[in-house]
Parts: C-alpha cells; sequence; structure tokens
C-alpha cells in the first residue's frame, strides 16, 4: 500500500511533550467498562447467547458434529486438568467435568430418545459448560479498586523510579506529571483522546515484557482515557495481590492452556461483545512476548478477527453513532528487558521444531513477582511508549475526526467493505481475509512507529560483526562460541555504528522509522550511552568495553536478543 | 442511454471496462444472463456500440450499451471487469479511483505487468528493480484504489474462441471466495465452465509469464521447426515459468492448472494468439517494431519479457528462454543463434519443484 505522507500523516516528533491530559469522561458512571461491569450478569447471559448461536452455526446445527465438539472438549479439559493445573482453578473443576463426562455418555446410551430432543440436550450441556467460562472469562472491575490501584501503582512508580520527593498521597496527577521523565509517551496522543469519545479503541502494542500490561495501564490513564478491559493470562491471577490490580485495572482471563473449540468461541465472543458495547480494549496481537527480542513479523489473528466481527455487527445495526472501532498500534521501547535470558533461551530451544510452548506458570510466587519489579524499577531505565496513528479495521489511516482516508485523502465509508448488492451481509471468509490484511498494517506499523535506541544501535552492529567474522558458522554453532574469544577492536566497531547509524537517519526521513532524540548527538556519545544502557541489569552484560578497549560480550545470546530490534529494516545489507 | 439503472438496487447492470477483442468476448458472454455496460474512452465507439452494436467489425449483443463517463458506470455497476492492456491498466485506474469504493468487486483480465518506479526515478537512473518495483494488475488496483475485493480471469481463452460460442473454460481467481462465486454465477453456461482459486498472484503470473514461452514458441514455427520441439519448448518453458512465478510470489500448484499449463499449451499453439504470431513474424526476418506498428491490439509478452528480464538482474535466478528472447527483440540476437544457445545450456535435471 503506498502511503502518500503529507497529507494525512502527522509526524511524530521525536521529543516527547509533557502534557497534562484532562481526563476525557470524567464521569465515572460514563466509563464504558463501568457500565458493563454494572450488568456483568445480563452481559454474560448475552455473551452466552451468542456463543452458543456461533457455535450451532460452525457444527451446521448437526447432531453428530455436536456431540463430537463436546466429547473433544471434554477429553481436552479432561487432559488440562491432569497435566497442567494452575492455583487458581476452581476447587469445582474435576467434579463439573465428571458431570458432563456423566451427561455425555447418559445421551449417548437412550436409544428411545429421538433427535431433535437429543441435540436440544446437548444443548443444554454446551450452555453450561459455555455459561462457566464466561464466569471464568469476564471481568471483575470496581472503580473503587481502580482508583486504589491507580494511586498505589502510580506512587510505587515514581518511588521506584526515583523521580521525586513523593509528597504522600497527593494529587495523582503531579505525580504522573514527573513520571514522565522516565517514562516518555510521544506520539498520536491528540488524536486518541480524540477518538476515544467517538468510536470504540482497540490498542494492540507490541509486547517484549511482563512491565507492558503496568505500563500500557499507566499510559492509559495518564492519557486521561477511561480504563480499557483486556485479556490477561489466567496464570496472572494465580497470585491474590496481583489478581486484585489485575480487576481492578480492567482485565479478562484468557486461560491459554484450553485450545477447545468451545472455549475459544466464548472468548472470542466476549471480546466481540465488549468491544460492540463500547468498552475500549487492548490485547497484545503477538499472543506473547517476543521471546525472540524480534518486533512481532507477524500477529496472531483470534482476536484482532473479533475487533473486525464487532465493526460488521455495529454496520449491521440501524443506529451506529458511535460504531466506529479504532486500530491504534503501539510500541513500547526499552534499553532494558528483564525476562530477556530466559526467553532468548526459550526461543533458541525451540527454533526449527514444532511451535508448541507450553504454558507454564513463570510468575507463581510473589516472591519472584517482586524481586522483578523492585529490580527493574529502582535502577530506572528510559522507556517510551510510541502510539500511533490510527487506522480503521482494514488498515486505512484516520484523520482527527474518525474518517477513514486512502492514499490520496479522499474519504472512504467503512461500511462498503461489508457491502453486498447494497447491504451489510455476514461473510466469515471474508472477514478472515480482512483479518489477515489488518494483522500486516500493524505489523507495517509497529516498524513504522518504533523508535530506536543507542542500545539497539550498538547491539545490532556487534552482532552483526560477530556474524561477518564467522561467516561460515551458522546462527547456532555462531551462539555457541565462547565468549572468551569473541571480541571486535573498537575503531572498526565504531565505523560501522556510524554506518548504520546513517541508514538509520535515512530511514526516519523517509518515515520508515523513528529515533530517540539522542540519537542526533554525536557518534561517540552514542556509543557510549548504549553501551551502558544495553541490558544494563542483566547478571551478564551483552556488550561492554573491557580494559584493552575493545568491545566484548558476556553473553552472546543475550545480543543477539537485543539485536534482533532491528530485524526488519534491512539493515542487514550496511554490514 | 438508459440512466434508470443507476435507480435500481436490484439487477445492476455488470461493468466492463474496455472494449477490446476480450473485452468484447466477455461482454457478449456476460450479456447472455444479465445487463452490460461498457466503458470506453473513445466517444466514436461508445456512438457504434450503442447504435450499430459493431466495434471493429466484431459483433455486440444488442442490449449492451456504452458509456465513456467513468462515474456513470461505477453508480450503476457493483461488479466491473476491466479489460485493459497493461500499459494503460495504471492510468485508467488512476481515473476511476475517485468512484469506486470498498463494495465493488473488480475482475480484470489482463495478462501483463504494471512498472511501478518511485518519483524522480526511471529506468535510466534506478539502480536495482525490485519485486515491488513490479506489479500485477491486481496490486495496481490495491494501489490505486479502496477496492479490496479483486479477481482475476484467466485461462485458455483466446477471444475469438469465446466470440464463436466454443466450449471453453476460465479460472477465476481471488482471495474472497465471494468474488470467485459471484465470477461464476456471471459466467457459467452449457458451453463455458468457471473454476475458482484463492492464488491471485499465481494466476495473474501465470497468465503474465506463459506469453514469454508464447513468443518462443512462435518463433519455433517460424523456423519451421515441428512437434518435438514445441514439445521441448512447452516442458522446458513450464520449469520457467515455475521458478519465475514462485520467485514473485505464485504457489506451485497454480502453474499446473487452467491458467498455468492450460493456457500456456493453447497459446502456444495458436495462430489466434498475438504472442505467438509476434515470435512467429520475428522468425521469419521482420522487425519488432514493424511487426508492433502493425498490430491492431497489444502483445503483452513483449513488455513482460522487458520487465521479468530488468527483475532478474536483481536475483540470483537463470531463466534461460526469457533472457534468450531479451536479447533476440531488444538486442538484434537472430532467433537461430538464441535458439543454439539454448541447446547449450547446462541444465540436466527435468524436474526438481517437488519435494
Amino acid at each position: 500500500m503506498v502511503i502518500f505522507d503529507q497529507l494525512n500523516y502527522i509526524n511524530l516528533t521525536d521529543d516527547y511533550i509533557k502534557h497534562k491530559y484532562e481526563p476525557i469522561l470524567p464521569k465515572k458512571a460514563e466509563w464504558p467498562v463501568v457500565k458493563l461491569s454494572k450488568s456483568r450478569k445480563e452481559f454474560i447471559q448475552q455473551v452466552v447467547g451468542s456463543s452458543v448461536g456461533n457455535i450451532k452455526g460452525l457444527t451446521g446445527n448437526q447432531l453428530q458434529t455436536l456431540k463430537e465438539e463436546l466429547e473433544i472438549t471434554l477429553f481436552k479439559e479432561r487432559m488440562r486438568i491432569k497435566q497442567n493445573s494452575w492455583a487458581v482453578d476452581p476447587d469445582d473443576e474435576k467434579e463439573f467435568w465428571a458431570e458432563v463426562k456423566a451427561a455425555l455418555l447418559a445421551m449417548d446410551a437412550d436409544q428411545q430418545i429421538e433427535d431433535e430432543k437429543k441435540k436440544q440436550q446437548y444443548f443444554e450441556v454446551l450452555t453450561r459448560i459455555t455459561k462457566r467460562y464466561a464466569e471464568e472469562i469476564a471481568s471483575n472491575f470496581k472503580h473503587s479498586h481502580y482508583k486504589m490501584t491507580r494511586r498505589i501503582v502510580s506512587f510505587g512508580f515514581s518511588r521506584l523510579l526515583n523521580t521525586s520527593r513523593v509528597k504522600g498521597f497527593k494529587s495523582i496527577f503531579s505525580n504522573q506529571y514527573r513520571l514522565q521523565d522516565k517514562i516518555q509517551i510521544i506520539g498520536e496522543t491528540d488524536q486518541i483522546r480524540e477518538l476515544a469519545s467517538k468510536g470504540t479503541i482497540v490498542m494492540v502494542p507490541t509486547h517484549f515484557s511482563n512491565l507492558d500490561s503496568i505500563l500500557i495501564g499507566w499510559t492509559i490513564s495518564t492519557l486521561g482515557l477511561p480504563p480499557f478491559i483486556y485479556g490477561a493470562g489466567l496464570n496472572l491471577f494465580n497470585i491474590q495481590i496481583f489478581a486484585y490490580f489485575m480487576n481492578a485495572l480492567g482485565a479478562y482471563k484468557v486461560d491459554r492452556r484450553k485450545k477447545n473449540q468451545v472455549y475459544l468461541e466464548t472468548l472470542k465472543t466476549y471480546s466481540r461483545e465488549a468491544i460492540q458495547f463500547g468498552c475500549h480494549s487492548l490485547f497484545f496481537p503477538g499472543g506473547t512476548r517476543s521471546r525472540s527480542g524480534n518486533i512481532e513479523p507477524k500477529v496472531k489473528l483470534g482476536l484482532l478477527s473479533t475487533a473486525i466481527e464487532a465493526q460488521r455487527a455495529n454496520y449491521q445495526k440501524v443506529d451506529t453513532e458511535f460504531g466506529k472501532v479504532f486500530i491504534v498500534p503501539v510500541t513500547i521501547n526499552y534499553h532494558f528487558v528483564l525476562e530477556a535470558p530466559s526467553l532468548i533461551k526459550e526461543h533458541l530451544n525451540f527454533t526449527g521444531q514444532e511451535r508448541y510452548y507450553n504454558e507454564s506458570d513463570e510468575f507463581s510466587t510473589s516472591y519472584k513477582i517482586s524481586k522483578f519489579l523492585v529490580k527493574f524499577f529502582t535502577k530506572g531505565s528510559d522507556i517510551s511508549i510510541s502510539i500511533g496513528k490510527a487506522m480503521d479495521i482494514l488498515g486505512n489511516y484516520v484523520d482527527s475526526e474518525g474518517n477513514s482516508r486512502d492514499a490520496h485523502g479522499r474519504s472512504i465509508d467503512c461500511k462498503d467493505y461489508f457491502m453486498v448488492d447494497g447491504k451489510v451481509n455476514v461473510d466469515l471468509q471474508r472477514e478472515e481475509e480482512y483479518s489477515k490484511k489488518l494483522g500486516k498494517r500493524i505489523v507495517e506499523e509497529f516498524h513504522k512507529i518504533n523508535r530506536v535506541f543507542s542500545s539497539h544501535l550498538v547491539a545490532f552492529t556487534a552482532f552483526r560483526l560477530l556474524k561477518k567474522e564467522n561467516s561460515k558458522l551458522d546462527l547456532f554453532s555462531l551462539l555457541r562460541l565462547p565468549e572468551e574469544d569473541l571480541f571486535l577492536p573498537y575503531d572498526t566497531f565504531k565505523e560501522a555504528c556510524g554506518l548504520v547509524l546513517a541508514r538509520i537517519h535515512q530511514l526516519r526521513e523517509e518515515g520508515a522509522v523513528h529515533m530517540a532524540p539522542h540519537l542526533n548527538a554525536g557518534l561517540e556519545e552514542i556509543i557510549q550511552h548504549g553501551l551502558q544502557n544495553v541490558g544494563m541489569y542483566h547478571a551478564k552484560r551483552p556488550l561492554k568495553r573491557n580494559e584493552a578497549g575493545n568491545i566484548v560480550t558476556e553473553d552472546i545470546s543475550l545480543l543477539y536478543y537485543y539485536h534482533n530490534r532491528l530485524d526488519g529494516y534491512e539493515l542487514e545489507k550496511i554490514i | 442511454m438508459d440512466m434508470n439503472w443507476k435507480k435500481s438496487s436490484e439487477n445492476k447492470p455488470i461493468g466492463v471496462i474496455g472494449i477490446g477483442s476480450f473485452g468484447t468476448a466477455i461482454s457478449n458472454l456476460l450479456a447472455e444472463k444479465n445487463k452490460v455496460l461498457v466503458y470506453a474512452r473513445d466517444e466514436a465507439v461508445v456512438e457504434a456500440i450503442n447504435e450499430t452494436h459493431m466495434v471493429k467489425n466484431r459483433k455486440l449483443a444488442s442490449s449492451i450499451r456504452a458509456t465513456t463517463d467513468p462515474e456513470l458506470i461505477c453508480d450503476s455497476c457493483n461488479v466491473m471487469f476491466p479489460m485493459i492492456p497493461s500499459s494503460a491498466f495504471r492510468e485508467v485506474m488512476v481515473r476511476f479511483a475517485p468512484y469506486l469504493h470498498p463494495y465493488h468487486f473488480l475482475i480484470h483480465g489482463t495478462k501483463g505487468l504494471s512498472l511501478n518506479l518511485p518519483e524522480g526515478k526511471d529506468l535510466g537512473n534506478i539502480k536495482k528493480i525490485r519485486r515491488k518495483n513490479i506489479c500485477t494488475m491486481s496490486e495496481v488496483i490495491m494501489e490505486e484504489t479502496v477496492v479490496e475485493r479483486i479477481g482475476c480471469l484467466a485461462g485458455p481463452n483466446l477471444a475469438k474462441e469465446l466470440l464463436e460460442n466454443q466450449p471453453g473454460a476460465t479460472v477465476i481467481a481471488s482471495r474472497y471466495n465471494e468474488v470467485i462465486r459471484e465470477g461464476q454465477q456471471l459466467l457459467r453456461s452449457d458451453n463455458f465452465q468457471v473454476y475458482g482459486n484463492s492464488d491471485i498472484i499465481g494466476v495473474e503470473l501465470s497468465g503474465v509469464l506463459k506469453n514469454i514461452i508464447a513468443i518462443a514458441s512462435g518463433a519455433l514455427s517460424g523456423l519451421g521447426l515441428g512437434d518435438n520441439a514445441k514439445g521441448l519448448l512447452i516442458s522446458r518453458g513450464m520449469v520457467e515459468l515455475v521458478y519465475l512465478g514462485k520467485a514473485m510470489g505464485g504457489s506451485t500448484k497454480s502453474f499446473l492448472g487452467l491458467a498455468g499449463v492450460g493456457d500456456l499449451v493453447t497459446t502456444c499453439n495458436s495462430t489466434l494468439s498475438r504472442n505467438y504470431t509476434l515470435g512467429f513474424r520475428l522468425a521469419k526476418g521482420e522487425k519488432l517494431t514493424d511487426i508492433v506498428a502493425d498490430m491492431e491490439e497489444v502483445a503483452e509478452g513483449v513488455n513482460t519479457v522487458k520487465l521479468i528480464k530488468l527483475f532478474l538482474e536483481s536475483t540470483d535466478l537463470r531463466a534461460p528462454i526469457t533472457e534468450n528472447l531479451y536479447k533476440v527483440l531488444f538486442e538484434d540476437l537472430k532467433v537461430e543463434a538464441a535458439l543454439q544457445y539454448l541447446m547449450k545450456f547446462p541444465i540436466y535435471t527435468d524436474i526438481d519443484f517437488f519435494d
């Protein structure tokens, strides 16, 4: 898609603007998420009804297919309970599924009953299961908890980030105002505030660290937006205190262990109905944290497709004043990702094999979590959050009024994408294709709004030079080389950094990427800054200068991880 | 002119953009079951269609209407078939773009490529041609308009035989099943079967690349060679087609269907094919410029050879038939010399693109 830059694309500046953002919906009663939680029971009922209806459609309303679907669900669930149970699982799980098993057996054995009646019974079982899932998924937002959480998080943030002498529980905004020294929010902040009262926002950020959820939540609050609902991994609810925070911030629970159709359908229906309701939503389209350190090269389409379905459903209704769905990509830019060592190891173990992530419960203890937070925040590191330009569900940019525009600035009526013969109709295959297109657009935008840091530059250059020096080795052999044997003379390194930097400046001119302001400094300064910051708190430093003045690494896999952040811009051709 | 079509939402006419030989054939096929509205740039042509139902000695069904107004045809029709030479395709799409909406279906029948260079660059000063600089027609539509639901018609569809109502078939390729279904509904008859394929790029490339082999096939005939040589050319041409096509984003199976092998065999054996004829006349000693000036309609193969040769320069691929044909067309290599060179080319593996 050729993007005509000048007319519609407001250039994201590299210098963040500290703002005090007034809340766009000051009365909490107007917050969609509050309205949703007030009508939680009815909403769940709606989700169940809608989901059961969808499954009816998917099974062609055939008795045999429905029966099989239920049996597969039962089987998968019993396997899950046996092999992978978590603390957060309810106590009555085994019992519930034993009941389902008994019911299915009884129905199977019953020769007397006629098909229609039998189908109804199967639907009853389906409804019971769906209801159970919906109850588990549905968020438990309470405004009082949200206010408390916001205070605690802001307090915690500013204290830990060493940014100011916190004067007790003073006004939240003064804390946030100073926090913005360390956590910079840049990009289309005005646009997202505008659009949040014109339609429903679906925010899709990159995902590198478990910290992302908290940062995004804080960003949304700082921007004066009402809380977003989002799918948090169920394992995060294993810890009581975390569960409190997650619920308070608007999370709904996603259990990635459950891969059966009924659960997935219920989950998608929940997401879709919430977006239709007007609840701003958030999810990580990558599905999980990037194990390799790359910006997501492709995204999962499951939840993304619910945004498209919700948009179509809104167009099917007659009155759709606030029915437009806006997709907003966001990147979070770090010098340092705490979980990098374990993430890259996982990635290297799995590459080349069947894609299967055993959903382990990494943060099972409060100790681990608090260790994680303290370590990260007490030292502090520059973080920036880039809000991208909003798009419609096909990836066209929208203007400040929320109108979709094509590459030449002409207005597009999104409804047309769902129309045939003058009417909106449902075509799931068409929507599947639209999801793919949206997914590609999101990846494109991630790369465009990504902010390059000095640490990325040095890591990329160093790793590429090492790779070139050992060009006969494949990646895995290279990563097995002992770190003591690897070094780069400083002058070679500096020269190569200069070349890559020049290309990054060029890409910035073309609008293909963004840069942190510090990349405008002198080369020597940038290199020093990068060496200081890249993976700064890991036990083994990915990059540093030794006494002899050469560039060395203490952990080449970690270096590889940080280098991957600049993958996707064809910078490999430079060195 | 019947302006009532704009108002009725049911039974909207089907649009055909461009009225060359293929456009005429498709219009007649469509007119069997539908109302058809044709767009042509030339007022005289439009008048001739409306008054006399003739265009350049070809007869059109009397129910077919024509207009020069892009806005009218876009408002009147939901489904349109662009049938324009690749050299004019982008220009026409740009002209239509303000009146096109996402609800439109566009099913094109052009077997050519379009060069898309960045601003300020031309063939003289550009360093490398990449895949993104060479566009299939569906890519042009996506770049210049907001239409998403795009399809392409391909396969062994010699216009003259279609106009004679001979039995045949075509394939409609689209990422969207609804576009394929619509095309099938519009075109299928007892005499004409319509197949579907989701790999639109592959099908487009099949239609585009086979023209290269067709020129070569015509040249072989012009040299007086027999069926052995033709068989050799077609099968080696097929291999070259698959490699090139895959490198450009198509999937292998598309080249083995109607749009690939089907169209290849037809075009390589038919004097009705413009590309075949061009090759034939070249082998007989005529100059390219003379032949092109003489031909009423464009032989897409010439432009295709040029663009593919440019593309090859930026890859590691070898495409001996294409490369030699380029030299024949643009560098005065004699056809006989090219043939000799090809016979000596050191590749001996028959098929190696299947696992």
